[in-house]
């Protein structure tokens, strides 16, 4: 029983990182019909910056609030001045996004070297906490916390805000929404910076539970796109679901199949892409 | 017209001629350019012509490469017997592997092809006692022709891997010039008019997905054989967006301009691996530039420059 609890909640709380990262790539997808292929990188680069900044003011908050928008500008830069010139062209995209990636991945060697990092817990929740009868990480369980707030932080965006009713008319029909006077160039570029943004936290968050090292991007790029292909792409509900699944799937399959640890989150993908070509909550 | 004859003789006599002026290293480049040629044209299939955006090309490639490999080291078949298996076991994958992905379409396409080639590269990344793991398998030797014609000399295998590529090439012109051909340009357009049309658009897509794996089956066989080596990388992701690189570069559609794109990319890479260890990160230029600057690619370039002083 205690096994269960504690594994499952090992696989909840990465799955929440996933989410972190999924979110914004589904979002982009749903808004600008852009696949970011560097949305893995938006995360390498999140950890990376932030363990710098960590190691500089010693305070996680600053670290993780610093690198998280330092990223979502990088984001912002790069939307607005060149791939936006590609808007609904998805081979030109992909090049791009693809290139980007190699850029990033390459720049972070040559700049913090090959070796993993492991990022230090924040003070606060350093120490274990007495579950019952067994003890827990409490930063686990702050991960845990952080991941639904976040999601309900979304949710609330929106549907509840100006600028998330505009997104969604974007979503749905973006020349209407033109036309109706919205600004979705900018919305593009909000949407595009949020997302980085987004990737950049969970990846500074999952610094002291999985490291920061090269091949992270690629790694967590490849677990995104199962989620949302588990979720569908543009949908925020579907990024949670998804991501908890493949968080559950990913724990559960290492811990009884460590060999075989990517076909236990592969074959429900291919069960549920077999039933739902887009995913349980995406649209065509 | 004589002219235009006159410049394809020479390009050919100048490509056959080249094994006589070239020094080994320079020749197994241009021999590594046809092979990444075939491996684009394999990939244009599919995008240029069928509109089917596949970032997992490299899985088939991979898989007939290790294929060969293990059928010649392990059982010491011979390449008559070594290259059909090879090309069975990648055609088997790329039927199953498309029955998958062929109910997908766009970004979706796009993600499966690329999760399920890198399932693969997973397998022989973990399988350490059949692949070797990381390490790949070396040594893998190259063939004998028959008896006593062996393809050890680099002027020999130079002509082999020419021979066979000229041979698929003609059968891939041919294929595109055919009605299955226009197909699928019709599914690239509309799928649904060609649904109206009484066409079985899934067969078709289903079917040029297996050819196209099968031609890259037969680069991957090739490139094992040139590079005497197989490793994980051969399956991985960057081989896959590499060979995406040179379809769009060269100009998807055309056949052509993909094998030019592979010619490009390999010298490009060539020179660059050359002079810097931080090469990815000038490919990784490269690719945002070429998406940037000529997304139609090469043959898109050059046929607005022809409009553009014809038409001025």
């Amino acid at each position: 029983m205690m096994f269960w609890i504690l594994q499952t909640l090992n696989g909840v709380s990465f799955g929440m990182l996933l989410f972190l990262l999924a979110s914004g790539l589904s979002l982009i997808y749903g808004l600008m019909r852009i696949l970011n292929l560097a949305h893995g990188s938006f995360y390498l680069l999140g950890g990376y910056i932030g363990l710098a900044l960590l190691k500089s003011t010693g305070s996680f908050v600053a670290a993780a609030l610093g690198a998280s928008l330092a990223v979502a500008l990088l984001g912002v830069v790069v939307e607005r001045t060149l791939l936006r010139r590609l808007h609904l062209r998805e081979m030109p995209q992909v090049l791009f996004t693809f290139g980007l990636l190699l850029v990033i991945s390459d720049f972070s060697i040559l700049q913090w070297g090959g070796a993993p990092e492991t990022v230090p817990k924040p003070e606060l929740f350093s120490r274990s906490v007495q579950l019952g009868s067994f003890v827990y990480p409490s930063y686990r369980l702050f991960i845990i916390g952080f991941g639904f707030a976040v999601a309900a932080v979304l949710w609330w965006l929106q549907e509840r805000t100006r600028i998330g009713a505009m997104v969604r008319a974007g979503v749905d029909n973006e020349e209407i929404a033109r036309a109706l006077g919205i600004n979705v160039s900018l919305l593009f570029t909000i949407v595009f910076g949020f997302g980085a943004f987004l990737a950049a936290l969970g990846g500074i968050m999952g610094g002291p539970i999985v490291g920061v090292y090269p091949g992270a991007d690629f790694e967590v790029l490849l677990l995104g796109f199962v989620v949302v292909i588990i979720g569908g792409l543009g949908s925020l509900r579907g990024a949670l679901i998804g991501g908890l699944a493949v968080g559950l799937l990913d724990n559960f399959g290492k811990v009884f199949f460590p060999e075989f640890a990517l076909f236990t989150i592969f074959a429900p993908m291919v069960l549920i892409l077999a039933l739902r070509p887009t995913g349980l909550f995406g649209r065509a | 017209m004589p002219l235009k004859l006159a410049a394809w003789a020479a390009g050919i006599a100048a490509i056959l001629a080249l094994p006589l002026v070239l020094g080994p290293y320079y020749l197994g480049l241009a021999t590594k350019m046809i092979i990444y040629a075939l491996f684009a044209m394999s990939l244009d299939l599919l995008i240029g012509f069928t509109g089917m955006a596949s970032l997992g090309q490299a899985a088939y490639f991979g898989l007939a490469a290790y294929t060969a490999g293990l059928l010649a080291l392990r059982l010491g078949w011979n390449v008559w017997a070594a290259l059909p298996g090879a090309l069975l076991v990648s055609v088997l994958a790329a039927l199953a592997f498309g029955l998958l992905a062929t109910r997908t379409r766009g970004s979706y396409f796009l993600m499966i092809t690329l999760a399920l080639s890198q399932l693969v590269w997973g397998i022989a990344f973990g399988w350490r006692s059949l692949t070797g793991g990381s390490d790949g398998l070396p040594a893998v030797p190259r063939p004998d022709l028959m008896p006593f014609v062996s393809l050890e000399s680099d002027s020999a295998f130079y002509y082999f891997v020419l021979l066979i590529v000229a041979l698929a090439t003609f059968i891939l012109f041919r294929l595109v010039a055919s009605p299955f051909g226009y197909a699928l340009r019709g599914i690239r357009e509309s799928e649904t008019r060609m649904l109206a049309l009484g066409y079985n658009v899934r067969r078709y897509r289903l079917l040029v997905f297996v050819i196209s794996g099968l031609f890259a089956a037969l680069a991957g066989v090739l490139y094992v054989y040139f590079n005497r080596f197989v490793s994980p990388d051969y399956l991985h992701v960057e081989r896959s967006a590499e060979v995406l690189l040179m379809v769009i570069l060269g100009g998807a559609g055309t056949l052509i301009g993909p094998a030019i794109g592979a010619v490009v990319i390999v010298a490009l890479e060539d020179v660059a691996s050359a002079y810097t260890e931080r090469w990815l990160m000038i490919i990784g230029v490269v690719y945002m530039l070429v998406a940037l600057l000529a997304p139609d690619g090469l043959t898109g370039l050059f046929k607005r420059l022809r409009r553009g002083r014809t038409g001025a």
